[in-house]
């Protein structure tokens, strides 16, 4: 077949999609099955937790506090054009508890852990670590996915809440000094126009967010091959596939929630 | 000797990847207690055997009965209940590098016979000692020991658990020579006390000639020679003639 029939190189692109898409979903359905059905691993369960989240309290706040302090500037600004300077408030907590303290912690939670986990697990794939884990008559899929699932899935929202406690004070910080806004105004203003909705419709984000970026590490690490270029690539894929999927799935969340 | 007595039978065993058939009709037989090593070149389908009689791979066609019961389309929990009486070493040790060395050893008690953590660190220490291991190793991780170490740490786990059924991926390669006779040594040791039954994969003949009872030699994906340790020398066979003595003339072909 000729090089430049269009339509072939088309249909095997799709071939190759629907192929990963499948191997995928295959991927999801077992983790999900081993993550509800005994025995579960407590241990590693809260070891993982621990990387996952409490390891990533540092990177979350300093996106989340510098984040939140040019929401306030950029607002203030756009805002002064028709006279809304007073929003500042309100328009950080929304855009902040929404929008950018989900998306925003996932992308560098993302970066950060789905990244080890595709390198570790990865690494055990090509030095045999996961064969001898069948051997000793333990699934890999109970003792190194689930428990990384159930971590990510369980620390973003309480990572996330945090960002957006920070982010929310960093728009504070930036709006009374910087801007010289009224502080008890502004606080007032904040805590008025937040909703409950606002805050579970982040956190839910968050939780989905949690469990892609494990999902992606665990894929890319699982299926990696061929020594340290192999186990180079899973830790690349992991973290652009869970990026690229943080962002859809965050338009298909915010969809949902809006309707 | 009838299947019934058997071990670990195989019998018309097939793998392709691909357009590519690795395992071509491999059929074998270990009786219990028996040590049977397999020889081959590289890329001849000796791990490929060893992989599907471990469940790592699915086989295409064939039977593999351990203790009498076809493995070959178990999976779960009944796969996992056959795995914990079967020790494995795998050939760069393929320790847990999360973990000490003496959770290593005592991986397979704790997690598939549910064994108290004290109880099976007391195993762990023992086993240890069993394959000639200080003490003062048993807190270090893996990574810090050397390979001849490593290759004893993940002895020590392979017979941790008593298992019946033991198999051996290339235990000497990467090894000094000394350091290889120790294993195969160790080996010989650990698994006559344990009566188990050992199915070792090799291109080392010195070890071959140690640790087996019987020899298979592959070749092309299929069994093409098999007999009595002793008889390998005059086996008469072209295949094993070439094989032992390293010549390059031979009905081997090196493509492979």
């Amino acid at each position: 077949m000729p090089r430049w029939n269009v339509l072939a190189t088309i249909g095997h692109v799709f071939l190759l999609f629907l192929q990963a898409t499948g191997k995928l979903s295959r991927f999801t359905a077992t983790s999900l099955r081993h993550c509800v059905t005994p025995p579960f691993f407590p241990r590693a369960i809260f070891t993982q937790m621990l990387r996952i989240g409490y390891f990533s309290l540092p990177v979350v706040g300093l996106t989340a506090i510098f984040t939140g302090a040019v929401l306030a500037l950029q607002i203030y600004v756009g805002g002064s054009r028709f006279n809304a300077e007073g929003f500042v408030g309100q328009v950080v907590v929304i855009a902040m508890v929404r929008e950018l303290g989900p998306v925003l912690a996932a992308l560098m939670v993302a970066g950060r852990v789905s990244s080890a986990i595709a390198a570790e697990i990865g690494t055990m794939r090509v030095t045999e670590q996961i064969d001898a884990l069948t051997t000793l008559a333990t699934n890999p899929f109970k003792y190194l996915i689930a428990p990384r699932l159930i971590a990510a899935t369980l620390t973003m929202p309480l990572l996330v809440l945090i960002a957006d406690i920070i982010g929310v004070m960093g728009g504070y910080i930036a709006a009374t000094r910087r801007l010289g806004l009224n502080a008890g105004v502004y606080m007032e203003s904040t805590v008025n126009v937040l909703e409950l909705d606002d805050v579970t419709s982040g956190l839910t984000k968050a939780a989905v967010f949690g469990f892609i970026i494990a999902l992606m590490g665990c894929y890319h690490g699982y299926h990696s091959r061929g020594g340290a270029q192999g186990v180079g690539a899973a830790t690349t894929n992991a973290v652009v596939t869970a990026s690229v999927l943080i962002l859809l799935f965050n338009y298909v969340l915010t969809d949902f929630f809006f309707s | 000797m009838t299947s019934g007595s058997a071990m670990i039978a195989i019998s018309g065993l097939t793998k392709s990847f691909g357009s590519h058939a690795v395992l071509k009709g491999v059929d074998l037989e270990i009786s219990r207690g028996e040590s049977l090593v397999i020889i081959g070149g590289s890329g001849t389908g000796k791990s490929v055997t060893l992989k599907c009689i471990l469940g790592l791979l699915r086989p295409d066609g064939g039977q593999i009965l351990i203790r009498g019961q076809d493995v070959t389309r178990l999976s779960g929990a009944k796969r996992e209940a056959v795995m914990a009486d079967v020790g494995m070493l795998f050939q760069g040790a393929a320790l847990f590098d999360s973990l000490p060395v003496w959770e290593n050893v005592a991986f397979g008690l704790i997690q598939s016979k549910s064994m108290p953590r004290k109880q099976a660190k007391a195993r762990a220490y023992e086993v240890l000692a069993q394959v000639g291991l200080e003490e003062d190793i048993a807190q270090m991780n893996p990574a810090e020991l050397s390979g001849g170490m490593q290759k004893r740490v993940g002895l020590a786990r392979a017979i941790a658990t008593t298992p019946d059924i033991i198999f051996f991926d290339e235990p000497t390669t990467g090894l000094d020579p000394i350091m290889a006779g120790m294993i195969n040594e160790l080996i010989v040791e650990r698994v006559r006390e344990l009566g188990a039954t050992t199915l070792t994969i090799t291109h080392d003949m010195k070890s071959a000639r140690q640790i087996a009872d019987k020899i298979a030699m592959i070749y092309q994906g299929k069994i093409i020679w098999c007999g009595a340790a002793g008889e390998i020398d005059s086996s008469d066979n072209p295949y094993i003639e070439q094989f032992i003595h390293g010549e390059i003339a031979g009905p081997i072909q090196l493509d492979a």
